[in-house]
């Protein structure tokens, strides 16, 4: 077997963000598109990692951008539930596909 | 007297003065006021016509120079080839017309007062009377036939607005529509006449055209031949109208326009054929019938051929062809009328058609070259008739004020099947009881028409008898028949009003106001002494009013004759109605004896009806066609061609509901349309978006990787 190059962990990125972007699409439950927002966010990270290690492993360019996205996307989170709060408090249901005020 | 004839312009335009100044006060009813400026303004032209007659009476029959002062006002208008004048010209024959018309006229104004007292139109009548006046001495005075004319027209206006004076009652309107259609037809001839004489000699004036007329009768001393009367030498004119300034047509021009011009007198004199209008203008009131249609405007006629004798008598002694027309004309009219008389009813159609046939007597006299006969009896006929229609107006005053004051609130057509005319002599009889003047001067005047010497119709009518004697026994024949019935009608008139019983029930007749009784007073002597002016042995008259013919000499067979004659008239009428009066209610006994011949004669020899058959029907219908094919022909058309207009602006309408506002609407709709569409992207969930967005941002990308 050979030994788990890059490739590996830019498809394991990949993967990764195609199922929080599949999540974000399809998912009815607000809290369940956050966590696929984290998830692809958390892909992201994986990939700019893994690109650090493998493209530049003396410069630590990639691990300093990931404490960034972390952090944001710790922000992001609050802002995303308090939102969320928002919404249940106001229309009484979380689920995205019967929140459109906003259709014609 | 000078003044007077240089001023005899201002005669007729007294009367049009009070004519004016009676209609331009307005609302204002002048009431007796109007009578009175009437009176005056006819009482100055009186005074100036009475001047004038002075003037004239030195007039000798060997001074040619007889007064004509001409006045030649008014260079009126310029024609081609000289300047249009017109003016007035007083003669002999003017003053007699002068006199007559403003002395009659006058007292019948004076009439008027009391006749018409209760009259609503009291000063409108005033005014009417007043234009006729005015009207009338124009064409006495006027010099020429353009002015003549004008004041003929005048006359027949107001004879239509004075006839028609009551046009509340139909028949009245009728009747002045009658008069005025039968005159105007006489009226085209006189017209025709005038142009063609105009044609001829390139002037109006009388005296122009009379020398023209005189020397072309000569054929310009023998050396021209004329053509003869007939139809060959009219269908040459017809082919080439110059020939009528040629002087080998003068006989026949002047006898052919002498001819129209008769024409033109036989409508406004009443004779046969176109006599119709006279007994119906009796719906006019009585001051009316008596000024107009039995002393001036019918004499206007008479005068007309009296002032045209030169165009009648071009060939020189001997009776022409226009003259036999005018003295058979006046023979058959006399004749005729004097039949149609006798079986009337009326008071006033008796005078009427005693009218008619007096006129035709003058007719007659003139037509034998009795000129100074035909208008001597112009004037003693003058007189006498109007005193006859004033006293039979007096007549009528006193029948219908005595029915009404007997019983103002009887009704009499619920006793008597009809209403009360106080018109029908049926109804009168007795009445010298109850008005005794008017009856003596109704004597007087009847005494007078039937030609009982010595009163004045009798120098007259024997002069015109004589006359016609001497040239025509026919005419004369008929003359006398007609002479003879005139004095058995008159007789039948006065015994059934004035003598016998009163017929009418509760009635109580009485004698009328000075107004009218002093008229009467007056023109009874005028018929007692008028005609002494005419005597055969001492015819001042004839000094006065001649035409250069000799007086014959006194025929007194003729004068015999004319005396039997009338006396047997009168007698056989006092026969039959004054020694057994007529009871109220029978029969005529006239009636029986004459069996139908009592009713053609009643029926006016049926005239009416044959004009109306042959004249008026017809053209009604030609109305009737000509209505028709103007509401269906012409009005089709036009609907026809507006149907053109509907549909283009159908076919308009149409464009625009469907293809311009389409075109409009469409841009809405696919707006719409495309809204509809496109609002179905926008269904309200934030995933959709997201995914949309990041489908397009794949897009770019490969984009940019194929294309980079």
């Amino acid at each position: 077997m050979e030994a788990i190059g890059l490739n590996h962990y830019l498809v394991l990125s990949a993967i990764l963000f195609g199922i929080g972007l599949y999540g974000v699409a399809a998912r009815r439950n607000a809290i369940g598109v956050l966590m696929s927002i984290e998830l692809m966010l958390n892909a992201v990270n994986i990939n700019m990692v893994a690109f650090s290690r493998f493209c530049a492993p003396d410069q630590l360019h990639g691990q300093v951008f990931t404490i960034f996205v972390i952090t944001v996307a710790a922000a992001e989170a609050a802002v995303g539930l308090a939102l969320v709060i928002s919404m249940y408090r106001n229309l009484n249901k979380i689920n995205f596909d019967e929140v459109n005020l906003l259709k014609w | 007297m000078d003044f007077a004839l240089h001023n005899a312009w201002l005669i007729p335009l007294f009367p049009f003065a009070g004519f004016s100044v009676i209609i331009l006060t307005g609302k204002k009813n002048l009431g007796v006021k109007a009578a009175v400026i009437a009176l005056t303004m006819l009482g100055c032209s009186a005074v100036l016509s009475v001047l004038c007659a002075l003037a004239t009476f030195g007039a000798h029959p060997h001074n040619p120079e007889h007064f004509e002062p001409y006045v030649h006002n008014m260079f009126w208008a310029r024609l081609a080839q000289s300047p249009l004048e017109i003016g007035y010209q007083i003669d002999t024959l003017t003053c007699v017309m002068l006199l007559v018309v403003t002395l009659i006229g006058w007292l019948i104004h004076l009439y008027s007062v009391g006749y018409m007292e209760k009259d609503p139109r009291f000063t409108r009548f005033f005014a009417y009377l007043q234009l006729f006046c005015c009207a009338m001495l124009m064409l006495v005075l006027a010099n020429n036939y353009l002015v003549l004319y004008a004041g003929w027209e005048g006359v027949g206006l107001c004879s239509y607005l004075l006839i028609g004076f009551w046009f509340e009652k139909p028949s009245a309107a009728k009747a002045a529509k009658k008069a005025f259609l039968v005159t105007r037809t006489g009226d085209c001839g006189l017209a025709l006449g005038i142009f063609l004489l105009f044609a001829k000699t390139k002037t109006i004036m009388f005296q122009g055209i009379f020398a023209a007329a005189q020397a072309g009768a000569h054929g310009h001393g023998e050396q021209v031949h004329q053509l003869p009367f007939s139809f060959a030498t009219l269908k040459a004119l017809l082919h080439s109208p110059y020939l009528v300034t040629q002087p080998q047509t003068d006989h026949f021009v002047f006898t052919l326009a002498a001819l129209l011009i008769f024409f033109g007198a036989v409508g406004k004199s009443a004779q046969f054929p176109l006599h119709v209008w006279l007994p119906d203008a009796m719906e006019g009131p009585t001051p009316v019938s008596a000024l107009i249609h039995a002393a001036t405007m019918v004499a206007a006629g008479v005068y007309l051929v009296a002032r045209s004798y030169p165009l009648f008598t071009t060939g020189g002694h001997e009776i022409g062809v226009a003259l036999q027309v005018v003295a058979w004309i006046g023979a058959i009219t006399a004749f005729m009328a004097a039949t149609i008389a006798v079986a009337q009813n009326d008071i006033k159609r008796v005078l009427a058609y005693s009218t008619i046939s007096q006129l035709g007597f003058m007719m007659l006299g003139l037509g034998c070259l009795g000129f100074t006969a035909g208008v001597f009896h112009l004037m003693t006929h003058a007189v006498f008739k109007a005193l006859l229609f004033l006293g039979s107006g007096s007549v009528i005053h006193g029948m219908e004020h005595g029915h009404h004051a007997g019983h103002p609130g009887a009704d009499h057509e619920a006793a008597h099947g009809e209403p009360f005319d106080p018109q029908d002599m049926r109804q009168m009889g007795g009445l010298a009881k109850y008005m005794p003047v008017t009856c003596w001067t109704y004597w007087a005047g009847m005494l007078a028409l039937s030609g009982i010497p010595p009163l004045a119709g009798f120098w007259s009518k024997d002069e015109i008898l004589a006359d016609a004697f001497a040239q025509n026994k026919g005419v004369w024949f008929l003359g006398a028949a007609a002479a003879f019935l005139t004095a058995f009608y008159m007789g039948r008139q006065m015994f059934m009003v004035f003598h016998g019983e009163l017929r009418a029930k509760d009635c109580h007749p009485h004698e009328s106001p000075w107004t009218m009784i002093w008229p009467l007073r007056i023109l009874a002597v005028g018929a007692i002494g008028l005609g002494l002016l005419g005597t055969p042995w001492a015819n001042v008259f004839h000094h006065y009013v001649h035409y250069g013919e000799h007086r014959l000499p006194a025929n007194y067979v003729v004068m015999l004759l004319s005396i039997v004659i009338a006396a047997a008239g009168i007698l056989l009428a006092r026969n039959l109605y004054g020694v057994t009066p007529l009871k109220a209610g029978q029969e005529d006994p006239l009636e029986a004896k004459l069996g139908p011949l009592w009713a053609f004669l009643q029926n006016k020899w049926y005239f009416d009806e044959l004009y109306d058959f042959l004249i008026i029907q017809p053209l009604l219908r030609l109305t009737r066609c000509c209505y028709r094919f103007d509401q269906k022909a012409v009005d089709g058309t036009v609907n026809f061609v507006g149907l053109f207009g509907i549909v283009v602006s159908r076919i308009s309408a149409f464009l625009d509901k469907w293809v311009v506002d389409g075109i409009v609407n469409l841009i809405g709709i696919v707006t719409r349309a495309s809204g509809n569409l496109l609002k179905l992207t926008q269904n309200g969930l934030a995933q959709t978006y997201m995914l949309v967005v990041f489908a397009g941002a794949m897009v770019v990308v490969v984009i940019r990787m194929m294309s980079g």
